[in-house]
């Protein structure tokens, strides 16, 4: 099996982030970025893979400026065996690059990559911290025809080309069985917990195959714009408004009748 | 000295700019230090213990060999990351940054300095991949004076091994040790130049390793009493050349006292992350605590110390990489600057706080006791004032 795990450069979850003044998005000027938390899961469940033997080959992508480097220098580190870089300077952020375009990219890699061996498993992060969208897997199994599960809290490999997925809903989880690879799965917080990456991988990951191709290319005479133009356009971006200060309650009979009449989440 | 280019940017960027390489170690060790060991620090503080959880981590994370080369089990890094390292380990814990110091600065760049290719392959697999080391130079009679050292090293008839008797004291790191670069004198009628360093395995018969002191800081850091009594070290465990112990020893020390800048200056900054988030939510009067001229003055004082003490110390890094620029002032100056500045800024920072500055509940406190022993260790303020001094003269001679 062949796994190909998007990673994406995000701001860090510790930053608090600020809000540029023309209100067109966050300030990512001098914002320290990381690995999405979410596609560290999925890397680490892909090497796992690798490790029980279940998987020969695992390629990490990213698609954004040339600082993307160290997110793939992390995610080889952590086991990856190659990565591709497609460079671009749109931002990540659902300003300007959108789920349907990411996926529409992705979809680009691994039509280039079954030229050769093919994929048969992309594992993603269920969202990213900066869009929130969770719509890039799915949107990418939709346009490939491929079966998905969403919300992967454990994957369990049965025989080959069979994979048995217990799926996170609002009410419990359910299991789901992939009778037959290709096949989507989007990774959910209980899937795993990442390794770190060790010093001496973080060395090693540098002599790590990483193709780098421009968007253009990549899109092979495509109209980059028509591909990569965001369907929905963001008209402004605000800080959430600012904590009210709580209120003191005398006893429980006020308390019930502010929980029932004012905030109104009790009958 | 270093396999790596030495990274000095052609259009002279500032010393706190870091390479890729560099900037990843950090954050790895940063990462690291965060989610697994701030959690026990006050723990390992409280029982005066590292916890093998942590040790095994550092080892995992590859932080014990920092420098030392890929084929060897190392991370194949430089001085600089190393410094990055112990500075953000400090940052959370002072305690585990100073083992990751003396092992990284002190022993295992000797080795690779000086030790024969056989000396190499026997110790650094062993100390990148789970062999903590201490630097065992300090006797009961001889701390600033460290060439009156008296632990004995008698050559056997046949040349094959030696013989060490005497006492160590105050030695770092020596509960968990596995190994001990040990300072031993073969002649003492030579003086200071019979001194000879040993590899001397933690479980050789007769090293036995007294109970920790009873420390006001840097609890979790074992600083044990050692007795050698008739340990018997094969003559290939020397490290380079009979009688060049001192030498040797000077050396390291020089820029080992690069990386005890680094921990002030990890402590320094521990500090302002403790107290400046403090300072803006806290009220009185009205306003935010931070946002008095009383408190801005001197939070401002302390931030430009801490700025002083970073360029120092990473300027001096750099220069020491270079190979070729004598360092041996600059690295002086910063360790007695950085620890200088640390102590202002623990002692600051409780007052910052206030009252819950004085108790247990924060780290702060912890800060300021572990704190003290930086104008103590690896050459005390005097020495430092003393070598700086000697070198100002003959520059102006």
């Amino acid at each position: 099996m062949r796994i190909l795990v998007p990673v994406k450069r995000v701001v860090d979850y510790a930053v608090r982030v600020r809000v540029l003044p023309d209100k067109s998005g966050v300030d990512l000027s001098n914002t320290k970025m990381s690995l999405n938390p979410f596609c560290e899961i999925a890397v680490e469940e892909a090497v796992r893979l690798k490790e029980k033997k279940a998987a020969e080959e695992v390629i990490c992508v990213s698609i954004g400026p040339k600082q993307c480097t160290e997110t793939l220098r992390t995610a080889l580190a952590m086991g990856c065996d190659r990565g591709v870089h497609i460079l671009t300077d749109k931002r990540g952020d659902y300003t300007e690059l959108q789920p349907l375009g990411i996926a529409t990219l992705l979809k680009k890699v691994l039509e280039k990559e079954s030229s050769e061996q093919g994929v048969d498993l992309v594992l993603t992060g269920k969202q990213s911290i900066d869009s929130d969208c969770g719509q890039t897997g799915t949107m990418l199994a939709g346009m490939l025809g491929w079966p998905q599960v969403t919300y992967a809290a454990n994957i369990d490999v049965e025989e080959e080309g069979r994979l048995l997925v217990e799926r996170e809903t609002d009410s419990g989880t359910e299991t789901l069985k992939i009778n037959k690879l290709p096949a989507v799965i989007s990774c959910d917080l209980r899937l795993n917990e990442p390794r770190y990456a060790t010093l001496p991988n973080i060395m090693k990951a540098k002599k790590k195959k990483v193709d780098v191709i421009t968007v253009e290319d990549l899109l092979e005479g495509q109209d980059v714009d028509a591909v990569l133009t965001p369907r929905n356009r963001v008209l402004e971006v605000v800080e959430p408004p600012p904590r009210k200060e709580g209120i003191k309650v005398d006893d429980v009979d006020a308390l019930l009748d502010k929980l029932r009449n004012e905030a109104a989440v009790i009958s | 000295s270093s396999e790596h280019e030495p990274y000095l940017h052609q259009q002279h960027s500032p010393v706190t700019k870091f390479s890729e390489d560099e900037e990843m170690a950090r954050d790895a060790v940063r990462s690291w230090a965060n989610e697994e060991l701030r959690p026990v620090v006050r723990q390992m503080d409280e029982e005066a213990k590292h916890r093998p959880e942590i040790l095994n981590g550092l080892f995992e994370c590859g932080f014990m060999g920092m420098e030392i080369p890929e084929q060897y089990g190392g991370s194949g890094l430089n001085f600089t990351s190393a410094c990055l390292a112990v500075e953000e380990l400090a940052r959370v814990d002072p305690s585990v940054a100073i083992l990751v110091d003396i092992h990284n600065t002190l022993t295992n760049n000797a080795i690779r300095f000086w030790g024969s290719p056989t000396l190499q392959q026997k110790w650094l697999p062993r100390l990148s991949t789970d062999t903590i080391s201490s630097f065992a130079l300090s006797e009961a009679g001889s701390g600033s004076d460290a060439f009156a050292l008296q632990t004995r090293a008698e050559i056997s008839s046949d040349g094959s091994y030696y013989t060490i008797n005497g006492s160590k004291l105050w030695i770092s790191n020596s509960n968990e040790a596995g190994v001990f670069l040990l300072f031993a004198n073969v002649n003492p009628e030579n003086g200071y130049k019979g001194i000879t360093a040993f590899m001397v395995d933690a479980n050789t018969e007769g090293v036995m390793i007294g109970p920790p002191e009873n420390k006001l800081g840097l609890r979790a850091s074992s600083t044990c009493p050692i007795t050698f009594e008739n340990v018997k070290v094969d003559a290939s465990d020397i490290l380079g050349e009979v009688g060049m112990g001192y030498k040797y020893c000077i050396n390291i020390l020089n820029e080992g006292r690069i990386g005890i800048a680094a921990q002030q200056l990890g402590i320094a900054k521990g500090c302002l992350d403790a107290s400046m988030p403090y300072l803006l939510e806290r009220k009185q009067f009205g306003t935010p605590i931070g946002e008095f001229q009383g408190m801005e003055h001197q939070y401002a004082q302390i931030a430009t110390e801490i700025h002083a003490v970073e360029v120092m110390t990473y300027n001096a890094c750099r220069m020491k990489e270079a190979g070729n620029i004598p360092f041996v002032k600059e690295a002086s100056m910063c360790k007695l600057y950085a620890s200088q500045v640390a102590e202002r800024a623990a002692s600051k920072t409780i007052e910052w706080l206030g009252g819950i500055g004085f108790t247990k509940d924060l780290l702060v406190e912890k800060f300021y006791r572990d704190v003290k022993v930086g104008s103590i260790y690896e050459g005390t303020s005097n020495i430092q004032l003393q070598t700086i001094a000697k070198i100002m003269r003959e520059e102006y001679r």
